[in-house]
């Protein structure tokens, strides 16, 4: 398994991840090699084996539906890098 | 004056109970011997000096008031992964450099609940990605039983600090073996709850499926009513489960007779330490001298548990760290459009293993890739489980090395990401099979370093796992020995 420069590049756009060359580089040999080691799982024949996404036996539980104090919008933005009247300001989604 | 920060959770409450101290005072002593001691390890990155005071009086004033659980100002340290109110939470990442949390963890919640005193937060490998805390943007944190070397990871501050008598108990969490790796490199008790028995609600996630807190302590019982205090059903957490908590602290016995120990061949490999095999070993024996009967059993898919764990893993935080783009919290990069900012942000926020992470994550889901790679995991994750499920109609417990080594060196594994991961490769399949795990002192190696056996008891079966590990401390000396900080 090897994975190229272009498939890094490829990756990192999905996954909205600035990278150096230098990093592209790295990452195109140490992922080669990780997935060259899960390589060994294509030799198990999975074709009749369920996926278990959880382990948990249970389905999605409701909560009752109760109105109850939101936390203040104050607290939420006074992280944000930058806020503008109780809103988080960002560049404009849509040119 | 006798050495408070000496005293176990249980001596502590006792003396407190008998006015002959008071939580001001306790956790005043831990609080200096940090400041004296912690410049050598780095063990917390946030000392909450002013917050743990004033919790302290108030807990003294509540058992002047009569009120009297055994938690009730008793200092701990908590994970830099858990959010607390008003305090920062940086996940070891630069990324949330400056993040105050708006609320709570719900553990933490509980634990304050009940009168516990937080005195900071630990050092972690970058949102617990990592097996050795060398991943953290604010530093590496050092073992205290030799500071060349690593304390495990990713929860190394907490093992670090309960290891140097920092804390009487501390939180982590264990992805993959996060609490037990760290907990067997430093010589104390740390605990993998099942998935779903402890509440998530405030723990910045990595790897959802996988994710649990636990406590480190050290010994047993203070692990024990640590975990009794923070387990149970939390509204807030979709994945907790309703089952009941067991009082674990009453649950525990001095002898093993009748419970039958698994001992799975394939975690005796080429390749482990031989000081380590022969400690486990050895602890196997002692074990059976205690009333245990011991049983080979096989656990066939565990070499398979890698690969598909650095599969699962990575696809849940790909997804889980998309919320990191530098709009609601922590710094942002500004670039010229939003879709650059997020790029650039997360390029200068995220260290070189989250990348790595995120990067392998995304590949797996990508379109072309998801059959292949992460479906695949996900097949091959069910039979991690059954064969769990077998051992169990089998055995109560199984008993086997937490890992295959004692303390490597700093850098002797950050330059290469397999050999790190394998630091991981017999505490990776609890987490996936969703069971139960402790590590607890078993020995030392010819270095002096500690070695951890790890006890894996089914889902919802902790007072199995805190009766085997507890039998075994009280027959053992292993627990009492500290490093000389």
């Amino acid at each position: 398994m090897s994975i190229s420069i272009d498939e890094v590049e490829r990756i990192a756009d999905l996954a909205r991840l600035a990278l150096t060359d230098e990093e592209k580089e790295r990452l195109s040999d140490q992922l080669s090699a990780i997935l060259d080691y899960a390589s060994r799982l294509q030799k198990i024949d999975t074709a009749n084996i369920p996926a278990t996404a959880s382990v948990l036996p249970l389905d999605t539980i409701l909560r009752d539906d109760e109105v109850r104090p939101p936390s203040p919008p104050g607290e939420l933005l006074a992280n944000a890098a930058e806020q503008d009247a109780d809103m988080f300001r960002v560049h404009a989604v849509m040119e | 004056m006798a050495d408070l920060t000496a005293l176990s959770i249980h001596d502590a409450a006792e003396q407190l109970q008998r006015g002959d101290t008071t939580s001001v005072a306790l956790t005043q002593a831990y609080l200096d011997r940090i400041a004296a001691h912690d410049g050598k390890f780095h063990a917390f990155l946030n000392v909450t000096a002013d917050v743990a005071l004033e919790q302290a009086s108030r807990a003294d004033a509540r058992r002047q008031s009569g009120d009297n659980h055994p938690l009730l100002g008793i200092p701990i340290a908590y994970k830099d992964v858990l959010c607390a109110r008003g305090v920062e939470t940086t996940c070891g990442s630069a990324i949330l450099k400056g993040y105050i949390s708006p609320y709570s963890a719900t553990v933490i919640a509980r634990l304050e609940a009940v009168g516990a005193v937080m005195l900071g937060k630990t050092n972690m490998d970058e949102f617990a990605m990592g097996s050795s805390t060398e991943n953290s943007a604010y530093g590496v944190t050092r073992n205290p039983w030799d500071t060349e070397r690593v304390p495990g990871g990713s929860s190394g501050g907490s093992a670090a600090a309960v290891a140097a008598r920092f804390a009487p108990a501390a939180l982590g969490t264990d992805t993959g073996g996060s609490i037990r790796q760290p907990a067997s490199l430093c010589g104390v008790v740390g605990v993998k709850p099942s998935y779903g028995r402890v509440s998530r609600y405030g723990l910045v996630a990595f790897a959802s499926s996988l994710d649990q807190v636990g406590p480190f302590a050290g010994n047993v019982a203070d692990a024990a009513l640590v975990m009794e205090t923070i387990a149970g059903n939390d509204p807030l957490d979709s994945t907790s489960m309703p089952t009941p908590v067991p009082a674990y602290t009453t649950l525990l016995k001095r002898d093993l007779k009748g419970v039958k120990v698994g001992v799975p061949r394939e975690y005796f490999i080429d390749g482990m330490d031989a000081e380590v095999e022969k400690a486990v070993r050895t602890a196997i024996d002692q074990l059976r001298e205690l009333g245990a009967e011991i049983h080979e059993i096989s656990l066939p898919h565990t070499d398979d548990a890698l690969p598909v764990y650095y599969l699962i893993a990575p696809a849940e935080a790909s997804a889980n760290l998309a919320r990191f783009d530098g709009v609601r919290y922590g710094p942002r990069v500004d670039g010229e459009t939003l879709w650059k900012t997020y790029r650039q942000t997360r390029g200068a926020g995220f260290g070189a293993e989250v990348k790595r992470r995120i990067m392998l994550g995304t590949y797996a889901l990508s379109a072309g890739y998801y059959d292949a790679y992460y479906l695949r995991a996900l097949r091959v994750r069910t039979l991690i489980k059954q064969d769990f499920d077998e051992a169990f109609k089998q055995v109560d417990v199984i008993a086997c090395p937490t890992s295959p080594s004692t303390a490597f060196k700093i850098g002797e594994r950050a330059d290469d990401p397999l050999q790190m991961y394998l630091s991981d490769v017999f505490t990776l399949a609890a987490n996936l099979a969703g069971v139960c795990g402790i590590s607890v002192p078993c020995g030392f190696d010819s270095r002096d370093l500690p070695i951890g056996l790890q006890i894996i008891g089914p889902a919802f079966g902790e007072e199995r796992i805190f009766h085997a590990a507890h039998a075994f401390e009280q027959a053992t000396e292993w627990h009492k020995r500290a490093p000389a900080v």
